[in-house]
């Protein structure tokens, strides 16, 4: 077993068990901090796969901005008098025989399918440049449409959450 | 009892190698326990946390295939562009839920199930 191995078995228990505590936690803050982990352990994930602009875009967006916005949303929406910070949950037996299927036949599925790849090559690339340029040529279109997308995001939030003058 | 020993010991001498099918197998748990959030919770925000987990599986994967498949960083660029949606879709479902709250008290999702009061 080499160091990648380990690193990635490591990162791997980071970011399922605190998956886990985000899915199964009682308390919305402890669900909303290991949801940090997570994030984290993905972006760490990214790095291995060589995708080393993305794993800061997670960072950035997902915990800078993301993660910010939902705790911001936890504590606006719990009522302080009633304490009621509790994340009841439902249906929990059916859902966990449901998600177990889910889970064991796409594992077993991509065990089974993808069990020898060849081993991708090792080479540091950079892929910051070269991913500037397929922006910019191949998905301009999409590009530009995300830009515009934003722009209507953030007018419709800012609309959305802007309390009602009373008339 | 024969045929179970050997499936696991087959899978236990590919366990320690560690390539494309074990990121895929972290997506398929990461997006299982997604499902599991958006099924079960009834708190509107911690119904988009599970949003959030499927998503980010779904990004796993692509990066993973961009990274074993050589696919010259096309999954990457789709990754960029569900990073995108997911930024404005919390957003909007953070402005939204917050208007919920003003207008019914309430982030439960069972119980918002009026359009008008």
């Amino acid at each position: 077993m080499q160091l990648f191995d380990v690193v990635f078995y490591l990162f791997a228990l980071v970011t399922i068990v605190s998956a886990g505590i985000v899915v199964f936690s009682r308390n919305v803050i402890y669900a909303a901090f290991s949801l940090l982990f997570t994030l984290f352990g993905v972006a760490a994930l990214y790095v291995m796969l060589q995708a080393d602009f993305l794993a800061v875009t997670q960072v950035l967006i997902y915990v800078g901005g993301i993660l910010v916005l939902m705790l911001f949303g936890l504590m606006l929406t719990s009522r302080v008098v009633s304490v009621d910070i509790k994340g009841s949950s439902v249906q929990t037996a059916p859902a966990l025989i449901l998600v177990a299927l889910v889970a064991g036949s796409l594992a077993g599925i991509f065990y089974s399918t993808w069990k020898s790849v060849p081993a991708a090559s090792s080479a540091a690339v950079t892929t910051t440049p070269l991913l500037g340029t397929l922006l910019m040529t191949t998905y301009l279109l999409p590009f530009e449409v995300a830009s515009v997308i934003l722009l209507v995001t953030l007018l419709g939030a800012a609309f959305i959450a802007r309390r009602k003058r009373k008339a | 009892m024969g045929a179970l020993e050997h499936v696991w010991g087959e899978f236990a001498s590919w366990l320690p190698h560690v390539q494309l099918a074990h990121f895929l197998i972290v997506s398929a748990l990461l997006f299982a326990f997604g499902l599991y959030a958006i099924i079960t919770r009834r708190n509107a925000i911690l119904l988009l946390m599970g949003v959030e987990l499927v998503l980010n599986a779904a990004n796993l994967n692509l990066v993973a295939f961009s990274h074993y498949k050589m696919l010259s960083l096309d999954g990457q660029a789709a990754a960029i562009f569900v990073i995108i949606l997911a930024a404005a879709e919390a957003a909007i479902a953070l402005a939204i839920v917050l208007n919920i709250f003003h207008r019914f008290q309430t982030v439960n999702v069972d119980e918002i199930s009026s359009l008008k009061e």
